[in-house]
């Protein structure tokens, strides 16, 4: 036989601060052991530079990467600007392309049938190969780059907020129809909610993704592109033997990546944190 | 925590509140239902459910208990026969609890309770006061501003519960409610439904498979039996009130409890 009570889950004081405080070491712990990590790498890698005497055009050591970064500040800040602005039309038409198209499909079986097929085509030709087609078809260089991040970044959400639509529960699905509930109502108050973590999971592989078809589209375009974004800056950094600068534009891009994805598990928390499993911390 | 509403003493209603007093509420004429699969949930189904009366059905699992209660709903039509209301039911005259809570997680307890008046588009000065009511009703008024996953199993139990009462049904139509839910919280639940059941006016079908549950809080019990599900057997449960812990322990309460058990055992050899 069950003897558990009925308690609110409140924690009391003494457990809170006790939890508080495992929270706090874990939030020190989840930056502390990356940087150790990078730290002892950066290391190792001075060191093997300097002792191996590998020349720069080889392999520079951190310590110039870090040189170069300063000393080309100028040239790439501006160019990882544009990236980040190419990445973010993107992603924002991916938004309200996939949103949309998801709605439509859920109001009608017809849409879906008719439209899901293109997108899924869409999504599995690889963007590396229309790249080229998107630049010869579309005039404006900007017009075909974020073309082709938005390609990319435009089926994870499509996909999620699809499945999200869908998974209403059962039974609130019969207690909307038991009060005579409009379709409007169903979706804004049942579906929609249910649909948002999906929809910010997609969020987050887009918001990469975005990035990536930025660089990929800029890459193939070259110096027929916009020619001026981070992409082209080490793709030029290449053709000179400018090695460090290379890294340099890799590094800027990988940070963009990650405080792209860190923006958005923020939004996700933002939004999540007071009622869905996955923003959830676990109190022991 | 305990319900905010006083046992009401013995009056002339209680009394009234017999069986079928006053003309069906519902009545089920001849109802079947086969499901796309060809599963024949239920043949032959005759049941006049009288107003304010606290009616279980009890079966096996699979007895097609619950495709009645969907069926008294509304959520689902009879596939032969006809269920008829003696007068036209509006929206929010029947309320349902589910076997699980079923709460929107991302919505406030106060929310959730509000849910049905929200959803006949009533405004939200005007959804204060009822939600209110209903959260005080079931003891829940502190909890107003927590989200479902603050609260325990009974808790969620009772939210749910209060959504049902917030639009006053004419009819509370109750799937299991306390099935999931650990014997205590579950005596405590039944209490606290008994005390409402007798304060308030409605009808209410309750689907259960515990003899000992449906014993304490009916004044009918329905027993059904599977494949396909049809009734058994019809016991009134004319038991005093109020019903209470001395109820419990009661000879009375033994020899209907034998009596249904062995109904009941019938239902599932037949
Ligand atoms: N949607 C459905 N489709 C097909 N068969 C169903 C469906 N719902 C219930 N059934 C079948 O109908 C029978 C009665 O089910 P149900 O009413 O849920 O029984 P109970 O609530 O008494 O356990 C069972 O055999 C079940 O498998
Ligand atoms: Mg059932």
């Amino acid at each position: 036989m069950a003897t558990t009570l009925e308690q609110p889950t409140t924690s009391l004081p003494g457990a809170a601060s006790e939890a508080g405080e495992t929270a706090a070491r874990e939030r020190v712990a989840r930056i502390l052991a990356p940087t150790a990590i990078a730290l002892l790498v950066l290391i190792a890698w001075e060191a093997l530079v300097r002792l191996q005497e590998i020349p720069h055009y080889i392999l520079p050591a951190p310590s110039l990467v870090a040189r170069e970064l300063v000393d080309s500040w100028p040239i790439l800040w501006p160019s990882l600007l544009i990236t980040v602005q190419i990445a973010t039309l993107a992603l924002l038409a991916a938004v309200v392309g996939g949103v949309g198209l998801a709605l439509l499909c859920s109001i009608s079986k017809w849409i879906e049938l008719s439209l899901f097929p293109y997108a899924v085509v869409l999504q599995v030709t690889p963007v590396v190969s229309i790249a080229p087609l998107i630049l010869i078809y579309v005039d404006e260089p900007l017009t075909a780059v974020v073309l082709c991040a938005w390609i990319v970044a435009f089926f994870p959400i499509l996909s999620n907020t699809m499945l999200g639509l869908a998974s209403a529960d059962h039974n609130l699905r019969d207690l909307f129809e038991l009060y005579g509930a409009k379709r409007w109502q169903q979706l804004l108050l049942l579906r929609l909610p249910t649909a948002l973590p999906y929809f910010l999971g997609g969020l987050r592989i887009a918001g990469g993704l975005s990035l990536i078809g930025a660089v990929v589209a800029e890459y193939v375009a070259g110096t027929a592109g916009t020619g001026t974004g981070l992409a082209f800056r080490v793709l030029e950094a290449q053709y000179r033997l400018n090695i460090p600068r290379m890294f340099a534009g890799l590094f800027l891009l990988a940070m963009t990546g990650v405080a792209i994805y860190l923006l958005f598990s923020a939004l996700s928390w933002l939004l999540l944190h007071r009622w869905h499993e996955s923003a959830l911390g676990r109190e022991r | 925590m305990s319900l905010a509403l006083a046992r009401a003493p013995i009056t002339a209603t209680d009394r009234a509140r017999g069986r079928a007093a006053d003309g069906p509420l519902v009545r089920l004429e001849a109802v079947g239902k086969t499901f796309a699969n060809g599963t024949v949930a239920l043949e032959g189904l005759d049941l006049a459910i009288g107003r304010h009366e606290f009616v279980s059905l009890l079966g096996p699992s699979g007895c097609g208990k619950s495709t009645a209660l969907r069926l008294i709903a509304g959520l689902a039509r009879p596939t032969r026969g006809r269920i008829r209301f003696e007068e036209r039911l509006e929206r929010g005259d029947v309320g349902f609890v589910f076997q699980e809570p079923t709460l929107m997680p991302w919505a406030t307890v106060h929310e959730n309770v509000r849910l049905p008046l929200r959803l006949q588009r009533i405004a939200r000065r005007t959804a204060e006061a009822p939600v209110r009511e209903a959260l005080a009703m079931v003891g829940l008024a502190e909890f107003a501003d927590a989200y479902p996953r603050e609260l325990s199993g009974g808790m969620k139990m009772r939210v749910s519960i209060a959504r049902a009462l917030v639009t006053r049904p004419a009819l509370l139509l109750m799937d299991e409610p306390f099935a999931a839910l650990d014997e205590i919280t579950r005596l405590k639940l039944n209490d606290d439904l008994l005390a409402l059941w007798r304060a308030q006016s409605w009808t209410v079908v309750f689907v259960t498979h515990s003899v000992y549950e449906s014993v304490y809080l009916s004044t009918r019990i329905v027993v059904m039996a599977a494949r396909p599900g049809r009734i058994v057997a019809d016991i009134p449960i004319d038991a005093p009130w109020p019903r209470d812990e001395n109820f419990r322990t009661s000879d009375l309460y033994n020899t209907l409890c034998r009596e249904v058990s062995a109904a009941l055992r019938r239902a599932m050899a037949s």
